[in-house]
């Protein structure tokens, strides 16, 4: 066992644990922190195995992009922040069994399949920018370009997504523009605009708690009746 | 170094990925145990690639496609729960069974309260 395999499996444990803690921890929030422990170990993996850049494209991308926008979905989806044991459903043994025959399964092939095989580690660096580079913008380029198709692709499908229906955008934005008013509040018509939103909201429980509370619909019963109320109110403010 | 670790390795990933894609209930965690399982696979092409030598270095070249594809599928599936969260103020996967069959419902309706 060489230095550098002791390496990898100390680093291939910190992963393996770190993802234990992200598909069993009963907080959402530190599930989503391992998630960053279990990417970070794997880039440290990826450096072993030099390849390096993607090792760099890991930690910017993953660590950088991916964890944070899970973090962004965790806080609009009003996740519950703490402790809380509803995470795992009640099927969590069957889940239990079919990972672990997965994994079983996967683990027997490929000690019978790759026994006697070595990675030979001290040619060179397989995996530096340069190469990488010349290889992408000289042989996948053609990938490289529908790749970028593809994330305009997701990028306007995810703009559409989340866009509100055209009945429901406007009160959202008269709700939203009120609301600089609401917490200015010096001048006079921002106060009645707000009074009078903040009665009609009372009836869904929905006060000055929530200051983004605007932008979101109204928690249960018919959202019409809301919507309506809401601009009733707007129009008898302006 | 032995190309038993990387593999075994991205094998236990995978497994654990698949535990959390069958037993978390929040769409989010859900999300974030597809990610393990794709990380999982990004192992296998580096090592694979290192290993085989590769002169285009199409393992590492994939996993940066792989590590893009991600990207997106993260994005469009963070703006299908937010959408699902708007419509019915839970993220729980566990609680969305309008497609599932009838006993299921039956099972579900007292604890819906009834407000749809």
């Amino acid at each position: 066992m060489t230095g550098i395999e002791i390496l990898f499996a100390l680093l291939g444990a910190v992963a393996v644990a770190a993802a234990l803690l992200v598909v069993g921890s009963p907080n959402l929030v530190h599930a989503a922190l391992w998630l960053v422990v279990t990417l970070g170990a794997l880039a440290g993996c990826y450096l072993l195995l030099t390849a390096e850049f993607v090792a760099w494209v890991q930690v910017l991308i993953y660590v950088g992009a991916v964890v944070v926008l899970l973090l962004f979905g965790l806080m609009l989806t009003r996740a519950p922040i703490g402790y809380s044991a509803e995470l795992t459903s009640g099927n969590r043994w069957a889940a239990a069994i079919v990972a672990g025959a997965t994994g079983g399964t996967l683990i027997t092939v490929i000690i019978e399949a790759f026994r006697r095989e070595y990675i030979e580690l001290h040619g060179g660096v397989a995996g530096a920018s340069r190469g990488i580079g010349e290889t992408i913008f000289r042989y996948w380029v053609l990938p490289f370009e529908i790749l970028s198709v593809l994330l305009l692709a997701a990028l306007v499908g995810a703009v559409v997504l989340s866009r509100r229906n055209p009945d429901e955008a406007r009160p959202a934005a008269g709700a939203t523009a009120g609301a600089p008013g609401l917490a200015g509040g010096s001048d006079g018509t921002g106060r009645p605009g707000g009074g009078d939103r903040l009665d009609a909201g009372s009836g869904t429980a929905r006060g000055p708690a929530g200051a983004a509370a605007p932008t979101v619909p109204a928690q249960d019963g018919d959202r019409t009746a809301s919507v309506s109320e809401s601009t009733g109110s707007q129009g008898g403010a302006r | 170094m032995h190309l038993l670790y990387p593999l075994v390795l991205s094998a236990l990933l995978f497994s654990v990925g698949i535990y959390g894609v069958l037993a978390r209930r929040n769409a989010i965690l859900v999300l974030m145990s597809v990610e393990l399982m794709l990380n999982a696979v990004n192992l296998n092409f580096v090592a694979f690639d290192v290993w085989l030598g590769d002169r285009l270095h199409a393992g590492q070249v994939f996993t940066l496609y792989v590590i893009t594809i991600a990207a997106a599928e993260i994005g469009l599936g963070l703006a299908i729960v937010l959408l699902v969260f708007r419509q019915r103020e839970t993220a729980d996967i566990d609680t969305l069974r309008d497609l599932g069959e009838r006993q299921h419902e039956a099972m579900l309706e007292p604890d819906r309260g009834g407000a749809r």
